[in-house]
């Protein structure tokens, strides 16, 4: 391996670090936009991995996946940020504490 | 090494002709839009106010820069230079003209050949939003807010059917890549009728040129979609608390953004440097005949000056405008200069338009204007698309 | 230049993600990941997905990102209150568990992975739009139409959601 060479591990560490720092931000945070920005942080880390598997096998899979998660990550956000609006209206609040009314 | 410094003197070349453009389009819009209102326009300033744009910039120069208490720091001065950098960076994969031969190189006037130009540009203009957004929201003033808030949402909204419209002239012509696209476009039906997309079959792309354009009006912010900085609403919009260069920058941005676009309708649709009829019926003459036709008027009205000092600012033009024919004329600038004048004038003719519809068409309202985009514009768009899709397949 | 390239654009990933766990206000939360998008664009094209990254940049940080940043502006969600009755004993040990758990996962990558895995710049090109649409349209056609029709029902979604009430 030269020094003009990058190691395909450390792609893989990079995105086992932003996952875990999408996993932190999902369970620490109290705002519903962040813990679904934490969300989105995770399936970005996720696509990260995939494209670079792709490379690993010189195919073409791994873009094919990365594509429809961004597809399906496009759907969750257009229907996540519908939710998220209703609930505002409803309560007029975004802390994931407050919404509660389910509990006991 | 010698790959860096053509790429240099690219870039210098494209840079300096790229911010003379941008200030003197604002000469040019000021005077045409005066002449839409049978107005004179900017007339101090050096002959025919052509120094109007130095004294603008003179003055965004040295004009206090205000900085409101009340704004979010960091990205109350991110914005403009975000604005800016991203417009800028747009036109490093714009084609000018052909290959050519300068000093024994040969090279593309173009800084560079993506194969994916076309993503990109889509890509750096679907990032501009955040400009015009975050200046709205760190300027923590309610019309700054509204004017963000509205051009989020009416960027996203017009960039599908400007997506959609694109996509289908990629039908036709088979890449991603910009200079690619304009040589699909070359050569003639008959011998006469260019082979541009427009006109190109097996459906010629004349709705998706005018859905492009329409959409791009709103996503330059240009009237009549100009709700995020409608003045008769929201003071200025989203640039109400930003004075001297970092207003500058938005309206450069604005400018830049416009030629980026018109370019790119000039060379998807409009055939790029491809002349409207062939080199065999004297395309290559039209250039030269125009400027020496500007040479003679300005001549003409020297000789019969309406004022006294046109006696002897008008033939001085009029031998620039000479020089200039001559130079089209000349056999080593030709290959350089005639597909640069075609281009050009393609993309002036578009901005032409984009000032003429500003000065004759009022404002929509802003329901209206998210209905015209998803109850006309998308449809149609969608339409377009399936019937090019359809008739490639089937031809 | 690879190795200085990842690295570079590495650091800022990580950086704009940890600003998004760590920052108050969700303006600049979504700001952070449309940074970590930006740097994940450009890895990607070191990795050769060119259409991928152009994806990226279109699709995640100028749509989706600008929905949010849109909800974030429209609700004016202010940053979040101090939530009591956290013990100082998570905080402290949070964060160096959570750096042990990361060199763990690393060592644990690295072994696993076959030593001559190096990735070099334009060594691999099947990543142009003609190569990933080619396999959507073809061997991955099924999954196409229907994640189409996800897209559908979500927006049916979202209009159903996100409808005035009418009386």
């Amino acid at each position: 391996m030269t020094m003009t060479s990058v190691p395909l591990s450390w792609y893989l560490i990079l995105s086992a670090v932003l996952f875990t720092l999408g996993v932190a931000g999902f369970l620490f945070r109290r705002n519903i936009i962040t813990v679904f920005m934490s969300i989105e942080l995770m399936l970005n880390a996720v696509n990260l991995s995939f494209v670079a598997f792709s490379y690993q096998w010189r195919q073409v899979d791994g873009h094919v996946y990365t594509f429809f998660v961004m597809v399906v990550a496009a759907a969750e956000a257009a229907v996540g940020l519908a939710i998220i609006l209703t609930v505002f209206k409803n309560r007029a609040t975004l802390q994931i504490d407050d919404v509660d009314s389910m509990k006991n | 090494m010698n790959f860096y410094i053509v790429s240099l003197i690219k870039a210098a070349v494209v840079a300096g002709a790229l911010l003379t453009t941008l200030a003197y389009l604002q000469w040019i819009e000021r005077k045409v839009l005066a002449h839409v209102q049978l107005r004179l326009g900017p007339y101090r300033v050096g002959p025919h106010g052509l120094l109007q744009p130095l004294a603008d910039v003179i003055k965004l120069l040295t004009k206090e820069d205000l900085y409101p208490p009340y704004v979010s720091g960091f990205l109350y001065f991110f914005a403009p230079f975000l604005a800016i950098a991203l417009s800028l960076s747009a036109i490093a994969v714009i084609p000018f003209g052909p290959e050519i031969t300068v000093f024994g190189i040969r090279t593309h006037m173009q800084l560079t050949d993506l194969d994916v130009g076309l993503l990109y540009i889509l890509a750096i203009s679907s990032l501009g939003v955040y400009a015009v957004a975050l200046a709205g929201w760190a300027s923590n003033n309610k019309y700054s807010l509204l004017g963000g808030l509205r051009a989020s949402a009416q960027m996203i909204s017009y960039e599908l059917p400007m997506a959609l419209a694109l996509a289908a002239p990629l039908l036709l012509l088979n890449t991603l890549s910009l200079r690619g696209m304009v040589d699909g476009q070359a050569g003639y039906y008959l011998g006469i009728l260019p082979r541009w997309s427009i006109f190109q079959g097996p459906w010629p792309q004349i709705f998706g040129f005018v859905l492009f354009l329409i959409a791009g009006f709103a996503e330059t912010n240009r009237l009549p979609f100009d709700l995020p900085e409608a003045e008769s609403e929201l003071v200025a919009g989203f640039h109400t608390e930003y004075s001297s260069m970092k207003f500058a920058a938005f309206f450069m941005a604005e400018y830049c953004n416009m030629i980026t676009l018109t370019s790119v309708a000039a060379l998807l649709f409009l055939g790029g440097w491809h002349p409207l009829f062939p080199a065999a019926y004297g395309s290559d003459y039209v250039a030269p005949l125009l400027f020496a036709g500007g040479a003679v008027m300005c001549f003409y009205h020297g000789l019969n000056p309406a004022r006294r000092r046109d006696r002897y600012t008008l033939p001085v033009f009029g031998v620039v405008f000479l020089a200039v024919a001559a130079a089209l004329l000349f056999p080593p600038l030709k290959p350089v200069l005639i597909p640069l004048f075609w281009f050009a004038a393609k993309v002036l003719g578009l901005l032409f338009v984009f000032i003429w519809v500003r000065g004759t068409l009022p404002r929509f309202r802003y329901d209206q204007l998210m209905r015209f985009a998803w109850g006309v514009l998308f449809p149609v768009a969608m339409l377009n698309l399936l019937v090019t899709g359809v008739l490639v397949a089937l031809f | 230049m690879d190795v200085i390239l990842f690295l570079l654009f590495a650091a800022i990933a990580v950086a704009c993600g940890v600003n998004l766990v760590v920052q108050k206000h969700p303006i600049a939360s979504a700001l952070s990941l449309v940074g970590v998008m930006g740097s994940l664009a450009v890895l990607y094209l070191l990795l050769g997905a060119e259409f991928i990254a152009a994806a990226q940049v279109i699709v995640y940080a100028g749509a989706i990102m600008v929905l949010f940043l849109f909800v974030i502006m429209l609700l004016n969600a202010g940053g979040e209150p101090k939530t009591p009755g956290k013990s100082r004993m998570a905080g402290l040990l949070g964060i160096p568990l959570m750096a042990v758990l990361l060199g763990l996962l690393s060592y644990l990558v690295q072994r696993a992975l076959p030593k001559p895995a190096g990735v070099t710049f334009g060594a691999f090109t099947g990543g142009k739009p003609y190569d990933v649409g080619k396999a959507i349209f073809t061997e991955y056609m099924l999954p196409f139409e229907i994640t189409s029709v996800l897209i559908l029902i979500a927006i049916l979604g979202a209009i159903v959601l996100a409808r005035k009430e009418i009386d």
